[in-house]
């Protein structure tokens, strides 16, 4: 393979051609690989800050009572980790770092539709994250409602809302142009041959996604600002004073916020598709299947969304359509599972660490998503509504899921990005680390949710104390995995990467690590008997 | 590249189209006169409707572009029809 | 190398107008929520609002819809001149449509009707939401106006410097579609607003 180099005359994307050099060179680059880049570097800072945010939280419950800090400071910091976590990392996070960076080359295309647009979009995701950091340091003090801004309380609230929600606006703006843009490229840019079906899997839950985001976020992006509007002008939509309906909000705000979690999970399910055939290699089993359930996912879950209100006084028959329809999603994405294991039966594995991480989040995705079902059932909900039960299952999709997808997917496409390998051996222990942390944080949750322990409460009764210790010192572990990736990945370089360390079949393995400017010196075509995964 | 056979639409239609546009409007406003109670709403409505159907398809060209373009219009207000008919089946029934 | 995909370019338009639809699709769902809730004071609040005005604002937008749609058929047959004519015809309307509202909601803050204000507090619930979804509706709408004339402005002096021509109008048509949807939108905001009284 390496003897092959001195036929890639082509500079690689890592070099800086244009006007600029170093820096500046990155931050005006409409490159769909540098873009993507950025978002990953922007990201891993934010998760940075929102672990360490979590980890202070997890500090001061280590014992019942006040520990180091009081009630506000721990409504600002849930608030903080939350708004974080979910708008700047978890929502645009794999879309934005892995579909920029691998999905125009998996379709063959040089850049995705509008470079320019896609630079864009960067700049308001970083502008909508200033914005809600700036609620920290600005106005009467650090918002306090929690990542959900429910009304009638963040309209009453001094604390500083407007800015972290006109941070959530423009951050909401970012991820709509961002899909625009990814399914104009889809449609328009794949190979000569490419037809949709022909399309890798990755790229599929990718258009599934984008159309999520171009639907779903305009609605909380307007009622986002009837917030700002009910703060400053008092038009009184949510405020029961005037007339306004807060359950309304609770729908509107929803209308949105659950189809975001399939904005968050489907890109996730996509690239755990793309790395089980790659290190089983074998053909995925039941590629339409796994096609329309990616687009069933995201039908199906725009239309969930009030299953988050069970006990907010909505009436019986919004309640069991909602169930019914809650229980209806499970259905395409237990398909996905199924369709994973079967890939893998009779394949010839290898354990390299993308795949480790993949089986991990089969793992967690799968008591993420059962647990999810009880949640969905009308009888169980009102018993562990807002309870850490619920904190324990949406950290089971968001972090065991998406999170460990991301991770996944790091050390999937980290030799295509920068043509270096790492050290698997550390790349193994980080995984060991990091699942067990996981584990040992999030599943007592699950038991003291069950007993009784309601979420976003600063102090607790003596019997949960075991349990929130032990989170603790999952929260430690936890850490010490996310360190040694770091370090695996960033400290030192590896040794060259070939073109195609893995074996893969996807377009991005068969050009050179890391890529060239425009990705492809010839053109890449599919032929009428090829597909996107023929292993064997 | 922009080889497709162009559609030029004559000045004429599109005089029609507003012409149409115009009456629809007038028919509205004569017919929210009349008080027909809870069904000015729904006539309101349709009126409007056929309008924004008008719009859509003449002067924003849907007659002319591909159908991929009709079916996606078709399906983000199914969406939104969608949308507001879950909302209601709280509200309706409260 | 500059790659130019004119259906691309309209795609990515048309998938942003769904974003804008559902964006007042949010702001329509409130306002069915609430009328719902409270249909008798939305039918007495509704006749303060001017339906000649809001009739005269109808016309004049439909109006630059058709001149807006008439330019592109301008240009396409090769006639930039009666482009611009056109187009400054649309940015006409805009403006007329602007000084209305400028009176109308002049009007309402004079005697002390907008939001907040103490003749308000002293309205019923339905009727506070009814004017608050007035104000809101039309103002995210007339700021959509104001875009549209701004893209528009850009568009005309396009096709007056022949950078916008027989060949390459896309930008045009994408700006077209834009200022279609503001009208598509006053199409559904002008009989729930003035008319169902």
């Amino acid at each position: 393979m390496t003897e092959e180099k001195t036929h890639h005359p082509e500079p690689s994307y890592l070099v800086d051609t244009g006007k600029y050099k170093g820096l500046m060179a990155w931050l005006t680059s409409t490159d769909h690989k540098r873009i993507g880049l950025m978002y990953m570097y922007a990201m891993m800072i934010f998760f940075s800050v929102g672990v360490i945010l979590g980890v202070v939280m997890r500090i001061e419950l280590f014992f019942p009572g006040e520990q180091i800090y009081g009630p506000q400071m721990y409504n600002g910091l849930f608030t903080l980790h939350g708004i974080i976590m979910i708008f700047t990392v978890v929502i645009p996070g794999l879309a934005a770092v892995f579909g920029n960076f691998s999905m125009p080359i998996m379709i063959g295309a040089k850049d995705v539709a509008f470079p320019r647009l896609n630079l864009f979009s960067f700049y308001l995701y970083v502008l909508g994250a200033a914005i809600a950091l700036s609620s920290q340091f600005m106005g009467n003090g650090p918002p306090d409602t929690g990542w959900t801004f429910y009304a009638p309380y963040s309209i009453q609230t001094h604390t500083n809302v407007v800015a972290a929600v006109f941070g959530a606006f423009v951050l909401g703006f970012s991820s709509i142009l961002t899909g625009l843009n990814f399914i104009v490229t889809m449609h328009r840019m794949r190979a000569p041959g490419m037809t949709f079906f022909k399309m890798p899997l990755f790229p599929w839950s990718l258009y599934a996604t984008a159309w999520i985001q171009v639907l779903a976020t305009p609605i909380v992006g307007i009622t986002l600002l009837m917030i700002i509007a009910e703060r400053w002008l008092r038009i009184g939509f949510f405020d029961p004073a005037l007339g306004g309906d807060p359950v309304l909000y609770q729908h509107l705000f929803w209308i949105y916020s659950h189809p975001a979690v399939y904005i968050m999970i489907l890109p996730a399910m996509g690239v755990i598709t793309e790395i089980i055939p790659t290190f089983a290699q074998r053909r995925v089993y039941g590629y339409k299947a796994i096609a329309i359930s990616s687009l069933a996912i995201a039908s199906v879950g725009y239309f969930v969304w009030a299953h988050h209100m069970y006990t907010s006084g909505m009436s019986t028959t919004a309640r069991w359509v909602f169930s019914l329809l809650t229980f209806l999603v499970a259905v395409p994405s237990a398909i996905k599972v199924f369709n994973w294991v079967t890939t893998m039966y009779k394949g010839s594995i290898s354990m390299r660490p993308p795949f480790l991480f993949a089986l991990g989040f089969i793992f967690l995705f799968m008591i993420g998503g059962m647990t999810g079902l009880s949640l969905g059932a009308l009888a169980t909900n009102v018993h562990v509504h807002d309870t850490a039960y619920v904190v324990a299952h949406f950290h089971y999709i968001v972090f065991g899921g998406v999170g460990f997808a991301f991770f996944a997917a790091i050390y999937y496409w980290y030799p295509k990005m920068y043509g270096r390998m790492y050290n698997f051996k550390m790349a193994n222990w980080s995984f060991v680390f990091l699942f067990s942390g996981f584990n040992l944080l999030y599943f007592p949750q699950f038991i003291i949710g069950i007993m009784g322990m309601p979420r976003r409460y600063f102090d607790y009764l003596p019997q949960f104390t075991l349990g929130q210790q032990l989170s603790f010192f999952g929260a430690v572990l936890l850490v010490i995995g996310f360190v040694i990736m770091l370090i695996t990945l960033f400290s030192k370089k590896g040794e060259k990467a070939p073109d195609n360390p893995w074996g893969g079949r996807t377009f991005e393995w068969g050009v050179p690590s890391p890529p060239p400017v425009e990705n492809f010196e010839v053109m890449p075509e599919l032929a009428e008997n090829e597909g996107p995964y023929d292993y064997k | 590249m922009h080889n497709d056979a162009v559609h030029i639409t004559p000045y004429r239609t599109h005089l029609w189209v507003l012409v149409t546009l115009l009456a629809l409007t007038f028919v509205t406003i004569t017919v929210t006169w009349i008080d027909l109670s809870a069904l000015t709403v729904l006539i309101a409505m349709v009126i409007a409707s056929v309008k924004g159907y008008i719009v859509l398809t003449y002067f924003m060209h849907l007659k002319y572009e591909s159908s991929l373009f009709r079916v996606f219009v078709f399906m983000v207000l199914a969406i939104y029809v969608l949308v507001i008919l879950f909302t209601f089946s709280d509200y309706l029934f409260r | 190398m500059e790659h130019r995909d004119d259906i691309g370019a309209k795609l990515g338009m048309w998938v942003f107008i769904f974003t804008e639809i559902l964006l007042f699709g949010g702001l329509f769902l409130v306002y069915a929520i609430m009328r719902n809730n409270y249909s008798k004071e939305f039918h007495e609040a509704a006749h303060h609002l001017n339906a000649f005005i809001g009739t005269i604002n109808t016309v004049v937008l439909l109006l630059s819809s058709a001149t807006v749609a008439m330019s592109i058929t301008a240009v396409q047959k090769g006639n930039n001149k009666l482009a611009v004519i056109l187009l400054f015809a649309t940015l006409v309307c805009a403006a007329v449509f602007m000084v209305n509202k400028y009176f109308e909601w002049g009007h309402k803050i004079h005697i002390g009707l907008y939001p907040g204000s103490d003749l308000m507090m002293t309205l019923s619930h339905g009727q506070v939401m009814f004017f608050s979804l007035y104000y809101f509706m039309t103002g995210l709408h007339m700021f959509h106006l104001v875009v549209g004339g701004i893209i528009l402005t850009i568009v005309m002096i396009k096709v007056n410097s022949g950078a916008i021509n027989t060949g390459k109008y896309v930008l045009l048509e994408n700006g077209g579609l834009y200022w279609h949807l503001v009208d598509l939108i006053w199409i559904f905001l002008f009989p729930l607003l003035y008319l169902i009284t």
